[in-house]
């Protein structure tokens, strides 16, 4: 199996704060793989290394077979986040700002009104202002975003905070669809039996210095964790 | 790239016409900057007249500040600027992209001024083609230092007046510039109107160039 992403020793600073120090991580394509931590342990900052966001500073970082540290914007394209901000636009209507990302990174429009109806934003919803959705709503447009871009490598960053209960449902089935056809998917949750269920394997993450290590696991295996560099 | 600027500047231009943020606020802004002017010289018309070029600019200066101020609370708002910087976009793309539909709403306020400078100020228009050519290029420009230093100020918690602060000092050859080219456009004057485009279009070209090299250092860095 090819590796999408492959992290050594790699050092990230925030100001002069490292916010990743030192972490090891390996992903497959197709695998689905879980961060866990307590809040503040960094993974928020390993995903967003892994997107080009945040700028590995020291060690190696390669995603999708390219070198973060070189050029962090190379990969982006191929990638997509779904995080705490749902990166719209509130007076664009959810429709618009779902073309909008869509054309940004180069997909085709006509994905757009499949995703939306794959995540239930139909009748009034496409036409309404981001601005007037709920915060539920709004993820779920933000979602949209992702289906429809549909990148390699998803990273998800508390994906389930938000939805109700149908929707955490329709999440998780869209990712095991995704990784069917081939994607990676790492995420980050505190909805740790819903996310344990998702993934095949689970990294912890500790402290402010970050480490990782990558046992295998499913479900109905104990977890393995992993310890602090 | 220019595909880019297109995609971004449009997503601008959509999310203004729906905001309507330039007509219901900016616009009124913009006339108000006149009205009192002309309450502040009423007492001279001639004055009043013989300074219209340096008015009319000066309010389109500040209305300038106002629409890049809102080009970019666009993007720190709900992570948006993560969203455009994980599209792939080419920078150079999203800096012509904002700078042109920054540049697009001040040309539709700029001709809500012009109409204003007439009626309240008693000006004639002399020389149409250097009116408009001058008032596009220095346009161009305003939009692109705007948005240049705006991506400089827009990571900064004080922003909002920080950006003038930049801005102002460095557009003041378009003020001079376009002033005294509106001057003999407006017959104000008999000195030659069309030289001082060759400031305002080296102030232009220099601006857009460096916007367009260093905009990714900024994006990334912001």
């Amino acid at each position: 199996m090819d590796q999408v992403i492959r992290f050594r020793s790699a050092v990230a600073l925030v100001g002069r704060f490292p916010v990743l120090a030192g972490v090891d991580l390996d992903v497959a394509r197709g695998e689905i793989v879980l961060l866990q931590g307590a809040n503040g342990a960094g993974k928020t900052s390993v995903l967003r290394a892994c997107a080009g966001l945040l700028r590995v500073a020291a060690g190696e970082a390669c995603v999708l077979g390219q070198d973060l540290v070189a050029d962090p914007r190379a990969v982006r394209r191929r990638i997509g986040l779904f995080g705490h901000s749902t990166a719209l636009y509130d007076d664009l209507s959810a429709v618009d700002n779902v073309r909008f990302a869509v054309r940004a990174s180069g997909a085709a429009l006509s994905t757009v009104d499949a995703a939306m109806e794959r995540l239930g934003l139909t009748g009034r919803l496409p036409a309404t202002s981001v601005g007037d959705l709920s915060a539920g709503q709004r993820k779920r447009v933000a979602l949209a975003v992702l289906v429809a871009r549909d990148p390699e490598l998803w990273l998800l960053d508390e994906p389930h905070a938000g939805l109700d209960e149908y929707h955490r449902d329709l999440l998780d089935h869209l990712v095991e669809d995704v990784v069917g056809r081939g994607a990676t998917v790492v995420l980050a949750s505190h909805e740790a039996d819903r996310a344990r269920r998702l993934a095949g394997r689970i990294v912890t993450v500790a402290g402010g210095v970050v480490s990782a290590l990558t046992p295998s696991l499913s479900a109905a295996q104990p977890e393995a964790t992993a310890h602090v560099a | 790239m220019w595909r880019d600027a297109l995609v971004v500047g449009g997503k601008d231009l959509r999310v203004e016409m729906r905001s309507r943020v330039t007509t219901t606020q900016v616009a009124p802004y913009a006339i108000l900057v006149l009205l009192l002017f002309g309450f502040a010289f009423d007492q001279n018309h001639s004055i009043l007249t013989q300074a219209a070029p340096g008015l009319f600019w000066i309010a389109v200066l500040l209305c300038s500040m106002l629409a890049v101020q809102r080009s970019f609370a666009l993007e720190a708002a709900d992570g948006a600027r993560d969203g455009l910087r994980l599209s792939g976009l080419d920078p150079a793309g999203i800096f012509l992209g904002k700078a042109a539909a920054v540049a697009v709403q001040l040309l539709i306020l700029e001709v809500v001024l012009g109409m204003g400078i007439a009626v309240l100020f008693g000006t004639s228009f002399h020389d149409p083609a250097l009116l408009v050519v001058s008032a596009a290029v220095a346009t161009v420009g305003l939009a692109s230092a705007g948005t240049l230093y705006g991506m400089v100020a827009a990571g900064l918690r004080v922003r909002e007046t920080l950006l003038p602060l930049l801005v102002l000092p460095v557009v003041a050859p378009v003020l001079l510039a376009a002033t005294q080219a509106w001057m003999a456009a407006l017959g104000l004057t008999t000195a030659d109107g069309w030289r001082w485009l060759t400031l305002l279009v080296s102030f232009t070209a220099i601006y857009v160039t460096f916007g367009v090299l260093s905009f990714a250092i900024l994006v990334e860095e912001a």
